[in-house]
């Protein structure tokens, strides 16, 4: 379990790492908290001929609220900064909420949100919180930058829309609506493994408590997080009652979904765990919403 | 009898040398100019080599030797057979142990091809992407039932049906009483398998050093003496050339008893051929593959009880999952077969077995050794008898208890020490009655639980009891003997794996010598200081040793009589050893201490008596008649999430007796830690085959280890009934944690849902699985 040989840089402006993604580009690969390249370079799974580490650079952990576009999060920010930001707390609430299930305090010390969304696992938490959330994702190469919805990010098992020289800088929440109500959860055989199902939830409601718009994620359960595209729209102008939750959570898990059998859990079982963990996040979202 | 060291918790002597990274363990050993091996390992289970390339890799930069099979010569050699078959009437043995690396034949996946050695492990590693292999591919032998038809592929192409031992066991006559019982209960048992998964992986560092033409091996095994005397053999070596010393391990387990590991030949051969130190390290991922496993047996079993609970007898029949080689014989098929007997006097037993050959990795023993099964199987028949009886599993199991007065206890079969299972002694009542108070079973049945299903929460309670026979043959030895300064050094020839002998040993002989704890040095698992004994294994570290540490301080103490009697002018009877010192009973003035003694009894001039040995230095050794007879209940409460089939442990009881205690705390850490790998066992870990042999889940983010937060803290209380094998009273306890927990957990699931017909017939079990068996039950039940 030793990792093949690799040229090492450590940049310390983002010019120069765009320089050195430039001119590397496919042959290389950035280097975050390597709580993920690391293993999967020891397992020899990832044999980067060069790595780019861009733990020197040190404007890009910001966690910081912009007016017009919420709450902006640099790529390097770690989780357990994630975890500990009253900015977070307070203008993200399903994010504070995902932190702690995420691995164990000393992979958060290390791991990055920029981490977590390149690597893209479809098991991962925070690449489904941020589809449920709406986020944008700022990309950046030598010649500029974009910004890419992450409706449109993940494109596969562990694939993205990030062409082969660009790094990505910034992850953007919006702003919380109104009568805004959230949940996450999951189910996991330890605390802090992956989960073998997990799911958030975020919605907002009208003055009336009917919801307005209504966003459930899944994970673990395809080859990318899953937005739970009918069962959503079913939320469409309800007032929460049994009977909206059963039927939601039925469709999710029957319709939305078209989850794997592994070791850990049948398609079966996850199909009735996608349902039961539903049914119970939106009502909690609910509630908050309503509260 | 009143003791000051023996029976106390006393704190562990090696702990500061643990606590603050002292402690010297195989990996610390860095001799400079030493070499790195890695091993080119197959990616398949089962397969013909038509040719293998290692012209690449030897051009490689830093390679300094690359070796097949055929470059080991004549060296090349299949294993030793460990434990030959016990003599039983009409057992059938088909030997076949490992090889050094695979010639012809690939048998299991991970199985070592081709060795490397270079400058690093880096380079070890890149070299070994650069063997090629070429691999005539062929049918994988996994599923230890159809291992047997005669449609299976055949792992060794010379042993029919994969049978690798057939045999059949009897106590009474079972078809006799069959017909007479009032109940007879049958079903499938599964019991899958596991990995120890040490703390600390295999390795091993070998330096021949030319000058002295002497071998220095360090090695994570659990029997240095052994690996010395087979290695000295195996390179045409006198044992004194060879030096084996097994420092600190981080857990063994069993599977670091196996010999000889692939590495264990190779290591120390490569050494003596390129005259540097060579260092092996095996990684976690090699670990999951070329370090033996635990487990599988299917058992069909039955028994036959009257009207009143009490056993007539039993009737089991079961396929052993053997792997690829058995070197370590039968030891964990004949234990299932006598364990199964548990606390319980079963008039008629029949039992039979067959071991067969799995494309799979080597089988050998693994805490519990075979016995889980067994007990699983017993304890879950009498669950199954209970229900039917209508009677509560407390009862059924009290009813069948071997009584106090029938000891010692003949079962009629033979042991896999060879000798007739007969149980020392025991008392089994006792440790069920405090287990049921301690975890108020009856008021959990009655209150608790009607409380809570009616909240909707689902809650199980179970109880169960097993024997572990322990402290078997042959002998083990110790060397006690006092320093001028006064302590006292104490050298055995087992190896230590994390056990506290540091400090029980230490115990022992302080006992006898009265020096304090601390002032007892401890050597263990280093052939030159001691080179005679067989290792740590079977739960015999402080039956055997121990006893011969006794033993050894016993006649130390005799010279210290002997001398001080002379210079005090006393008779030996009228002298004591107290505080360090001896003396004429109860006249302090008189005192010697030790250490002036020690260098009274080792004159630079003058003349001594006739027949005078030096020094206040006595080795004695101890060898047991047979095993003793360790006993214990196991008792729990569990919540299940009826939604998710989430587990949980609320409380978590044991109630053991192991003879007389040395130390207390050192107990209480190996039963918790025996339950934590119980529970992983039972709950977490399980190794995932699939068709073709392959391992699924070789790395820890899929094979799933208990943390802290899964194991509760363990409650519990010891019951002393002593050994009469042993001077010390005692019985070993190193399995007992982790024998009962899987029938624990069946148990105490199936109590959960005692409303719902369940029945668990299966280890291990896991909540993908409860959601299956649970859903399966409900559709049963609707039709
Ligand atoms: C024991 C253990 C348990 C874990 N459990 C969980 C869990 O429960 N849930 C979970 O979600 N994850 C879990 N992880 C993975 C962890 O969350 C990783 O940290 C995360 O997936 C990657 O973040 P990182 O900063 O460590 O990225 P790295 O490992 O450094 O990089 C990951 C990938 O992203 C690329 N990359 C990183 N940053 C950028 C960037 N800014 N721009 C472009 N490319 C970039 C890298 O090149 C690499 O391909 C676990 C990891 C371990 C070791």
């Amino acid at each position: 379990m030793k990792p093949c040989t690799f040229e090492y840089y450590k940049p310390s402006s983002m010019e120069e790492a765009l320089d050195l993604m430039h001119q590397y580009g496919g042959e290389a690969k950035i280097l975050a908290g390597g709580q993920s390249l690391v293993p999967a370079m020891n397992f020899r799974l990832a044999t980067p001929g060069i790595l780019i580490d861009i733990n020197g650079l040190q404007d890009l952990s910001y966690i910081k609220e912009h007016r017009k576009h919420g709450v902006l999060i640099g790529a390097m920010a770690r989780y357990s900064e994630l975890e500990k930001s009253d900015v977070v707390a307070k203008k993200c609430p399903l994010l504070h909420e995902t932190i702690p299930y995420i691995a164990h305090p000393q992979i958060r010390n290390r791991g990055t949100m920029g981490g977590s969304l390149v690597h893209a696992d479809p098991a991962a938490e925070l690449p489904a919180v941020m589809l449920a959330l709406d986020a944008s994702l700022r990309l950046r190469n030598k010649d500029g930058e974009r910004v890419v919805a992450i409706t449109d990010f993940f494109t596969g098992m562990f694939g993205t829309a990030m062409k082969e020289d660009e790094i990505l800088t910034e992850v953007a929440i919006p702003h919380m609506p109104k009568r805004y109500g959230f949940a996450f959860d999951e189910v996991s055989r330890r605390h802090g493994d992956y989960a073998m199902v997990g799911v958030a939830v975020s919605l907002n409601v009208d003055r009336k408590g009917r919801c307005e718009k209504g966003k459930i994620v899944f994970f673990s359960v395809g080859d990318a997080p899953v937005f739970a595209e009918k069962a959503s729209q079913l939320l469409d102008k309800q007032n929460v009652s049994e009977e909206l939750l059963e039927n939601i959570a039925n469709v999710a898990s029957s319709e939305d979904i078209e989850p794997g059998s592994d070791i850990h859990a049948s398609a079966d079982y996850r199909r009735h765990l996608a349902k039961v963990l539903t049914k119970k996040t939106l009502k909690r979202a609910f509630d908050k919403a309503l509260a | 009898m009143a003791t000051r060291y023996f029976g106390q918790r006393i704190r562990r002597n090696e702990d500061p040398r643990l606590l603050t990274g002292q402690a010297l363990f195989t990996d610390d050993v860095n001799l400079p100019n030493t070499l790195h091996v890695a091993f080119y390992r197959s990616d398949y289970a089962h397969g013909k080599i038509l040719s293998i390339d290692t012209e690449e890799a030897k051009k490689r930069p830093g390679v300094i030797g690359v070796y097949t099979a055929e470059d080991l010569g004549d060296y090349w050699q299949r294993g030793p057979l460990l434990v030959p078959p016990p003599p039983i009437k009409d057992i059938v043995f088909n030997e076949r142990t490992q090889v050094p690396l695979a010639k012809d034949k690939i048998c299991h996946a991970g199985e070592a091809v081709v060795m490397v050695v270079a400058e690093s492990r880096y380079i070890a590693e890149d070299a070994v992407e650069d063997i090629e292999v070429d691999i005539d591919f062929l049918d994988a032998v996994v599923d230890i039932e159809k291992a047997m038809t005669d449609e299976s592929p055949l792992v060794h192409d010379d042993i029919e049906k994969n049978i690798a031992a057939h045999v059949v066991q009897e106590k009474g006559s079972y078809s006799s009483i069959r017909d007479k019982a009032h109940t007879v209960i049958s079903r499938k048992f599964i019991y899958d398998r596991g990995t120890a998964a040490a703390m600390e992986n295999r390795g091993v560092v070998a330096n021949w050093d030319e000058r002295n033409q002497q071998l220095t091996v360090w090695d994570t095994t659990q029997a240095p003496i052994p690996i010395r005397n087979g290695l000295a053999a195996m390179l045409g070596l006198s044992q004194s050339q060879v030096r084996v010393i097994a420092p600190f391990i981080g857990g063994g387990f069993g599977p670091k008893i196996m010999m000889f590991y692939p590495e264990e030949v190779l290591i120390p051969w490569v050494s003596k051929q390129l005259k540097r130190p060579v260092k092996w390290i095996e990684d976690r991922e090699e670990n999951f593959f070329s370090t033996t496993h635990e487990r599988g047996q299917v058992h069909e079993a039955e028994i036959a009880v009257a009207e009143d609970g009490k056993i007539l007898g039993i009737h089991d029949v079961f396929v052993h999952d053997a792997g690829a080689y058995a070197p370590y014989g039968l030891t964990v098929p004949i234990n299932s077969q006598c364990t199964l007997l548990g606390c319980y006097d079963v008039p008629n037993y029949y039992s039979e077995f067959t071991a067969v050959f799995t494309n799979k990795p080597i089988v050998t023993p693994y805490r519990g050794a075979g016995r889980q099964h067994g007990v699983f199987v017993m304890e879950r028949l009498l669950d199954l008898a209970a229900q039917k009886l209508g009677m509560t599993p407390v009862e059924i199991r009290r009813k069948n208890f071997i009584p106090q007065d029938a000891f010692p206890y003949d079962n009629e079969i033979i042991y896999q020490d060879f000798s007739p299972l007969v149980y020392d002694s025991g008392n089994y009542e006792p440790a069920l009655k405090r287990a049921v108070e301690l975890i108020e079973y009856d008021k959990f049945i009655k209150e608790e639980q009607p409380r809570l299903l009616q909240e909707g929460k689902r809650v199980g309670i179970g109880i169960v009891s097993y024997v572990e026979g322990t402290g078997i043959g042959p002998y083990e030895g110790a060397k006690v003997s006092i320093d001028p300064s006064g302590k006292v050094s104490l050298v055995t020839g087992i190896g230590t794996q994390g056990q506290g002998h540091f400090t029980s040993f230490a115990q022992i002989v302080s006992e006898v010598l009265d020096v304090p704890v601390e002032d007892v040095r401890v050597v263990t698992g280093d052939t030159l200081e001691f080179g005679w004994g067989a290792g740590t294994f079977a739960s015999r570290g402080a039956v055997v040793a121990g006893s011969a540490c006794h033993e050894a301080a016993l006649a130390v103490k005799k010279k210290i009589h002997k001398l001080a009697s002379e210079i005090l002018e006393a008779s030996e009877d009228d002298l004591e050893v107290s505080g360090g010192n001896v003396q004429v009973k109860g006249v302090p003035d008189t005192a010697i201490s030790l250490g002036e003694l020690a260098a009274k009894a080792n004159p630079l001039r003058g003349a001594v008596k006739p027949g005078t040995e030096p020094g206040l230095e006595a080795t004695s050794y101890f060898g047991p008649s047979r095993g003793t007879t360790a006993s214990g209940v196991h008792a729990m409460i569990v919540s299940v999430d009826p939604e998710t089939f989430l587990v949980n442990i609320e409380r978590y009881i044991v109630v053991h007796d192991c003879g007389r205690v040395i130390n207390p705390m050192i107990l209480d850490g190996q039963i918790q830690g025996g339950v934590a790998q119980g529970i992983g066992n039972a709950f977490y870990e399980q190794l995932f085959f699939d068709e073709n042999g392959q391992l699924l889940n070789a790395s820890f983010m899929d094979y799933l280890l208990p943390t802290s937060l899964d194991v509760p803290k363990i409650e519990g209380d010891h019951i002393e009934t002593p050994s009469p094998l042993n001077p010390l009273g005692v019985k070993g306890a190193g399995e007992a944690g982790a024998i009962p927990v899987g029938a624990l957990y069946a148990q105490a699931i199936e109590n959960a849902f005692h409303d719902c017909n369940l029945e668990i017939l299966e280890i291990p079990l896991s909540p993908n699985r409860l959601y299956e068996i649970i859903s399966q039950n409900k559709t049963k039940e609707q039709i």
